[in-house]
């Protein structure tokens, strides 16, 4: 076990509002989280879940009401550790009056490179990113898109060990987020510990080695992807062909896609489906497995969350 | 430091690149008109009436720039969020906030040199020389830019903590106090309590005191400026910055950003 790149420890935090700031309301509740060394990890909830509380907590913009954490062994409060971190905020805004080129610099001016490595570094990262016929251009003059590879070059500026990314995937098309994912993905060969944020879970699936789950403030589950989500079969899909017409009983339970059907049955009754279809005159073109995916477990966290009425806590004292 | 720098200078590209220095602009044709005004008026005071009009054209323009951008130099970065990713970098806040005054400070040197500059020029134009008595000129430019770096760690303390409208209102009126701040310790004590004296005199000396720093008579009438003074002036203006940015440190490297 390499150890842990993150440790999150009761970490709490409430804003207080109304008249006089009596009334406090909880955006996180007590998480304790561990992201280990090397690996990606995903750190999905709904909007408004304490996710971005999170990570601006461990980034020092905002102050916690209890807990700790340690990032790389050191405490959070410590400014140095910096150095070995790279941040990408949710929805970036940078300086406008800059161009991409000159606002990498200078944010590569607060990691002691040299004016040389400053500039080689700055080209390498424009390319990385796909910015580099954008380079003279002022920041103003940006899609929300082409910000958000700014943000992430400027997030793995410095080479960091930790790179946290809040919602790396928001406001990109399908070939940005294509590409921040390659981005990710590098990241990972190169040994990097990634922790992002996402309410898309398509996305979480396919990147992380594991996945922490929070709603309400409070975190629901941690583990991979696919030891979350119940691993047991709810049924089989059989996708099939029929030439002509039959009256067999079980293709009123198909449903048809274009030119084949699919139906779902249980188990223990595939073998008799299949022998049914192929009375029928069914060509079988697929058979798998169907598993519960983490979208509905996740749906199922918020479902929950909403019925029990406790996204937002308030305490009046 | 070599942090601060960085951020000082970011924000000097800054001030560049939104025409903040376009003022100058404004005053060079100010100076323009009062030079050919002042060929109308009778000979003796032309030197009094565009030193008058110079310095205070100069320093208006500075107390608004250090007042208005002041204010804004660390609300501007929450509201737009740009801090976010720069705080995530080995800096600390303090360091973030002595840049941003460093580098507003170095605007309104920069734009102040130019404006004095100007002044020296529209002088040469109307008295067709310069004489040593009018160095002085100078002296009253670095008080008046002695002054807005006061006003900028004023505006910068305020930001800190409260709305820019707020920081903007307590910013003018602390300036405005600061300039009878003599008045203040001078008061008549038989009427007052002696508490009250008390108070008004210990108060006289916590506000900023701005009066000390304006000498355009002085300059107008081409007295000298005691060395005593330029040095009183310059050691004050340190402290007091150092006070308040320190405050400012303490309030901002607690505070939560939205």
């Amino acid at each position: 076990m390499p150890g842990s790149a993150i440790e999150i420890e009761n970490l709490t935090k409430e804003y207080p509002f109304g008249f006089l700031h009596l009334k406090k309301k909880t955006s996180l509740e007590g998480l304790n989280m561990q992201v280990e060394m090397g690996e990606v990890f995903g750190f999905i909830g709904p909007n408004g879940a304490g996710k971005s509380t999170t990570i601006k907590l461990l980034m020092r913009l905002i102050f916690p009401t209890a807990g700790s954490a340690r990032i790389l062994g050191k405490p959070i409060s410590d400014v140095e550790m910096h150095r070995d971190i790279g941040y990408l905020p949710e929805q970036p805004y940078f300086y406008d009056y800059l161009t991409a080129a000159e606002l990498l610099d200078y944010f590569a001016r607060f990691h002691d490179l040299t004016a040389a490595d400053r500039k080689e570094r700055v080209e390498r990262m424009l390319k990385k990113v796909g910015l580099e016929t954008a380079r003279k251009m002022q920041l103003r003059k940006y899609s929300k898109g082409m910000l958000q590879r700014v943000g992430l070059a400027q997030a793995i500026l410095h080479d960091p060990k930790v790179v946290i990314l809040d919602e790396p995937m928001s406001g990109l098309d399908p070939v940005g987020r294509r590409e921040v994912r390659d981005i990710i993905l590098e990241l990972k060969r190169d040994g990097k510990t990634v922790m992002f944020s996402t309410h898309i879970l398509s996305d979480a699936e396919m990147l992380c080695d594991r996945v922490g789950v929070i709603a309400g403030g409070k975190l629901r589950g941690v583990g991979a992807p696919g030891t979350l989500v119940d691993m047991k079969t709810q049924g089989m899909e059989i996708v099939f062909e029929l030439r002509g017409t039959s009256n067999a009983p079980l293709l009123s339970k198909a449903t048809r896609m274009g030119d084949c059907y699919r139906l779902q049955v249980a188990e223990e009754e595939l073998y008799a489906a299949i022998e049914q279809l192929r009375a029928a005159g069914g060509r079988i073109l697929s058979v798998s497995q169907v598993k519960a995916t983490l979208e509905e477990f996740f749906m199922n966290l918020v479902e929950a969350d909403r019925a029990q009425g406790s996204a937002v806590e308030v305490s009046g004292k | 430091m070599r942090r601060a720098g960085a951020v000082a200078l970011n924000t000097f590209r800054e001030a560049v690149r939104d025409r903040v220095l376009y003022n100058l602009v404004f005053f060079a044709l100010l100076m323009m008109a009062a030079a050919i005004a002042v060929g109308q008026i009778s000979v003796g005071i032309e030197q009094t009436v565009i030193v008058s009009l110079g310095l205070s054209a100069i320093s208006v323009i500075g107390l608004l720039i250090s007042i208005f951008i002041g204010v804004a130099l660390v609300s501007k970065e929450m509201d737009k969020r740009t801090l976010y990713a720069l705080l995530a970098k080995p800096v600390w806040r303090w360091e973030f906030l002595l840049g941003k005054f460093a580098g507003l400070v170095l605007t309104l040197a920069v734009n102040t040199a130019a404006m004095a500059l100007g002044l020296l020029l529209v002088m040469i134009y109307v008295k067709h020389a310069l004489e040593r008595s009018d160095a002085v000129v100078l002296v009253a430019v670095y008080f008046i830019l002695l002054k807005l770096a006061l006003i900028v760690a004023l505006a910068l303390l305020f930001s800190c903590f409260t709305t820019p409208l707020l920081a903007i209102l307590f910013t003018v009126g602390l300036y405005i106090v600061g300039l009878y701040v003599q008045e203040l310790r001078n008061l008549p004590v038989e009427v007052m309590s002696p508490a009250m004296s008390a108070f008004t005199k210990w108060l006289s000396y916590l506000l900023p005191n701005f009066e000390n720093f304006n000498v355009m008579a002085m300059a107008a009438h081409g007295r000298a400026v005691p060395g005593a003074l330029i040095l009183q002036n310059t050691l004050y203006t340190v402290v007091y910055c150092t006070i308040v940015l320190t405050a400012a440190a303490v309030v901002f490297s607690r505070r939560d950003l939205k």
